[in-house]
């Protein structure tokens, strides 16, 4: 019988868990909304400043509301040592990093899904450039958010004020990302200039980001306290 | 007879406080060492060099040929926690981790329930156990994956007797397939009769090894 890759054995282990509790997605997806509804209600932007702000509103709710969940990624393998338990397995460290940034994509991207038409409603929305791009810029933006997530929330799952922590480190890094996904998100929306060049600036950041966080995992997740 | 583990002038340092001072010592193949000594002897971080958990300070530690992250997959290792998933019923999570297991021949999930004693059919969460059945599906997933060196860490913590008399039982079998067991445990009178060493620590440092009538 065909062994399934281990990342994918961590994989369906966490969309498991995550199906029983709903604890990342829920707290996401209320935090966005929140936000979402918020800045729609302080601003009432006009369709034509919609398009100019809402790329960066849609940015921000979304990494906001990762944090919430990207602080609690390992909180399951924490709890009663299960991480040590995983460290004794022959499976490779990489393969448990990818299985949890693959599990954490797809909760944010499914509270993304769930965002997309309520911020049509809310800010009036209507892409002017070539929609169909937004379909490239959100997961390479997701992506970048959620593989530095993931690595940082592992890097300070040992210290004691990891929830401020993790905001702290990673939203400086992920400011190119940040930069990229909204540029191109009002490149797209406003049709005023290509999004070409800042695609691209997601998809090198992408995989640098993700080559150094798989090389350097194992030594994180075998770092003493 | 062949080494299962071998510790050569071991030191573990936290900051100024040492957990391990220079202990030198070979576990001997298919034998069973109880370790004891009291709170902060150093027993649980002896366990967690040996499972290559901890790097030593000094010192060199070998399980078998090699360093222990080069043998992990021979290694069990049972902790105070429980180590598995509060959602996961038991036979979830020990499906999950044989899983991990690719190389080695494991147990199915419900036979190792099974011979700890537990009903495989049970359908409630691992969170929802008492303390006493979480540390019999701890020890169900130490041996699903038929280690050859077994690192118990005060497996006997939460049990009755009756239980903790069984589980015994369960890894004298395990001696008996000539797997090697380190136990540490507060529970001297359970365990003493079975072991064929007893190993006695004391502020870090292994204060006596003797063999007991067993082993003789």
């Amino acid at each position: 019988m065909k062994q399934r890759p281990y990342f994918l054995i961590h994989l369906l282990k966490d969309l498991r868990l995550e199906w029983r509790s709903r604890d990342a997605i829920n707290s996401m997806l209320f935090f966005a909304l929140l936000v979402v509804v918020l800045f729609s209600l302080a601003f009432d932007p006009t369709r034509a400043v919609s398009r100019q702000i809402s790329g960066g509103i849609l940015s921000v709710a979304v990494m906001f509301a990762s944090v919430t969940a990207l602080n609690q990624a390992w909180a399951r393998e924490l709890r009663h040592q299960v991480l040590d338990a995983q460290r004794m397995t022959p499976a490779p460290a990489a393969s448990l990093f990818i299985g949890k940034v693959l599990a954490n994509f797809i909760f944010v991207s499914v509270v993304e899904l769930a965002l997309a038409p309520l911020f049509t409603i809310f800010y009036n929305l209507h892409a002017i450039g070539q929609g169909w791009l937004l379909l490239v810029v959100l997961p390479l933006g997701t992506w970048a958010l959620v593989v530095n997530g993931t690595f940082f929330a592992a890097l300070s799952i040992r210290t004691r004020s990891r929830e401020l922590l993790l905001p702290l480190i990673l939203f400086p890094i992920f400011i190119p990302a940040l930069l990229g996904m909204v540029q191109a998100t009002t490149n797209i929306l406003t049709g005023e200039a290509d999004p070409g060049l800042w695609i691209k600036l997601l998809g090198v950041y992408d995989v640098i980001f993700t080559t150094v966080c798989l090389l350097l995992f194992e030594l994180v997740l075998n770092a003493e306290q | 007879m062949p080494v299962a583990a071998s510790l050569k002038t071991v030191s573990k340092l936290y900051g100024t406080f040492a957990a391990l001072r220079k202990v030198t010592v070979d576990f001997e193949q298919g034998r069973w060492y109880v370790l004891l000594g009291e709170n902060g002897a150093g027993k649980s971080t002896l366990l967690r060099v040996i499972a290559g958990l901890l790097q030593p300070t000094y010192g060199t530690v070998l399980v078998g040929e090699g360093p222990p992250h080069q043998g992990r997959d021979r290694i069990g290792y049972m902790s105070h926690a429980a180590m598995l998933y509060d959602e996961f019923t038991a036979v979830e999570n020990l499906r999950y981790f044989a899983s991990l297991y690719r190389e080695r021949p494991c147990q199915a999930p419900e036979a190792a329930l099974d011979a700890v004693g537990l009903d495989p059919t049970l359908k409630r969460p691992v969170g929802q156990y008492s303390q006493g059945m979480r540390q019999r599906v701890s020890l169900a997933r130490v041996l699903i994956s038929q280690p050859e060196l077994l690192l118990l860490d005060e497996p006997f913590s939460n049990m009755d007797v009756a239980s903790a008399r069984q589980m015994l039982a369960l890894l004298a079998a395990q001696r008996a397939q000539g797997r090697t067991v380190l136990l540490t445990t507060h529970q001297r009178e359970l365990a003493e009769p079975l072991a064929d060493y007893v190993l006695t620590m004391m502020a870090g440092s292994v204060a006596s090894l003797l063999a007991t009538e067993t082993a003789k």
